[in-house]
């Protein structure tokens, strides 16, 4: 190209003007709009909860609280299952769909309990999650509880094209369900089939709807959003077990801080047989299954 | 004589390794909410880290307990023999080494109302736990550690244990069958 040639544009002063000010009225959009819940100032997320605990209260007719308790520091929360004391019984399903308001129609349930054959060992290939004996544990079988694992090398987290899913600073795996766009990138990218989908309006009937509510946890959730465990974030992050340990009849569930070297988990790690769900993956879950005896 | 000495060796074992480090049981008299529950504090490796923790009373079957009131001196004086057992707790049914063991091995024949360890030592139905220590010293360890068994409450504060005999009755400790709550549904498969 020739040096003196100038090179012309059909911009013209007035476009430049309206272009410049609409990226400037979008990024101003952007800073003061809508945001995800784990970069909102504390002073809009207490307005939303006071908002949301108004519209639940007046849905459910029940006074409903929505907590935003925090990550205590120098915790980092892990859960164990002894494989040996599992026998199927499915309360810990049952626990946690009161507790967290999971839909009853259509159904979700954030725990799986997968029956497996001894002879073959783990084996997913060949489990079976709608096993319905007249009593459980049947003979050559074990049960093996499938939920969130709260991977420390989450792929949901990942692979979610909007940030709405993110592990908090307490190991617990997050999503605001008010940013999920609900592509389900996250349920492809995990490897445990933890995470569940609304494809219908979720519904809890009135009256057993759990008020005691965590903004990252268990309140109600739209149509169109991914949800799943969050270790009963209300309750462990209120210093209490979780609903699925205290229901289980066998005591097969541990739940504690694996930064504590006195706590349970610390326990099991250091003395009992531990093994992953597809370690192979290099998830690095933060639930441990063992074997007590 | 050979009946008496695997179980005595047995729980001679068991009492020199859980017996530096037993569970510190302090019957409290009354505290708030749990009238008749037991306190105890687990061993910790620091002591700065005591936690509180609740057992509920033994599960009696109705109506058994004292069982002094029908076993005393004068009106039922105590047969050593080993025999079943035809006119009261015929129900009663032990599935728990019954080649080797009968009642007398638990329960104190002095003092009707508590049972004994392999010393002699008598025990109180509260502490039925380092009974059953002395041959399941394994679960013992684990279930004072908190792995062993149900617990309700904080995962860092005080919590509510339970007795073996909670979940293992100690006539048949297995644990029983239970019904399976419902399947889940299959997914729904869209209608073509």
């Amino acid at each position: 190209m020739a040096k003196d040639e100038t090179v012309t544009t059909d911009v013209t002063r007035r476009q430049f003007a309206s272009v410049a000010a609409a990226a400037a009225a979008g990024w101003l959009l952007t800073a003061c709009g809508p945001r995800r819940l784990h970069e909102i100032p504390r002073d809009r997320l207490r307005e939303a909860i006071s908002e949301w605990e108004r519209d639940y209260s007046e849905k459910y007719s029940q006074a409903v609280t929505v907590s935003d308790t925090g990550p205590m520091p120098g915790v980092l929360f892990a859960m164990a299952l002894d494989l040996s004391r599992c026998n199927g019984n499915r309360l810990c399903v049952d626990a946690c769909v009161t507790e967290n308001n999971q839909s009853r129609d259509p159904e979700v349930q954030w725990i799986r309990v997968l029956s497996m054959d001894k002879e073959k060992g783990i084996d997913f290939a060949d489990a079976d999650p709608y096993y319905d004996p007249k009593e459980v544990p049947e003979p050559n079988r074990f049960y093996v509880p499938v939920a969130c694992q709260h991977c420390r090398n989450a792929p949901c987290t990942k692979v979610c094209p909007v940030g709405a899913t993110w592990t908090e600073p307490d190991g617990i795996v997050v999503i605001d369900y008010d940013w999920c766009i609900g592509c389900r990138c996250c349920m492809a990218a995990c490897p445990y089939g933890a995470r569940h989908f609304n494809w219908q309006a979720p519904s809890v009937p009135q009256g057993q709807v759990n008020p005691s509510m965590h903004y990252l946890g268990n309140r109600p959730r739209p149509k169109g959003v991914v949800e799943k465990c969050t270790f009963c974030i209300q309750r462990t992050r209120a210093g209490r077990y979780p609903a699925c340990l205290e229901a289980c009849p066998t005591g097969a569930r541990k739940f504690g801080n694996m930064l504590d070297p006195e706590s349970e988990i610390r326990y099991i790690l250091e003395n009992k047989r531990v093994l992953l769900l597809k370690q192979e993956l290099n998830t690095m879950p933060k639930f441990f299954y063992f074997y007590g005896t | 004589m050979h009946r008496t000495v695997i179980p005595l060796s047995c729980a001679v074992a068991a009492l020199a390794a859980w017996g530096c480090g037993r569970v510190g049981v302090d019957r409290v008299a009354t505290t708030e909410s749990h009238q008749a529950m037991t306190a105890i504090v687990p061993p910790r490796a620091s002591a700065a880290v005591q936690l509180r923790v609740e057992v509920p009373p033994p599960p009696f079957s109705e109506g058994v307990f004292p069982c002094s009131e029908c076993h005393n001196e004068t009106d039922l004086p105590p047969n050593r023999t080993r025999r079943p057992l035809v006119d009261a707790h015929d129900e009663i049914v032990l599935k728990h080494d019954e080649e080797n063991r009968w009642c007398l091995d638990c329960h104190d024949t002095n003092n009707r109302d508590r049972l004994h360890l392999a010393s002699g030592e008598t025990v109180a139905f509260e502490e039925s736990y380092r009974i059953c220590g002395q041959c399941h010293g394994e679960k013992y360890r684990d279930w004072r550690a908190g792995v062993h068994g149900r617990r309700i409450g904080e995962w860092n504060g005080a919590k509510q244990y339970l007795l073996c005999v909670h979940c293992h009755s100690p006539h048949q400790p297995r644990f029983k069958s239970l019904e399976p709550r419902p399947a889940p549904r299959r997914p729904m498969r869209p209608a073509r």
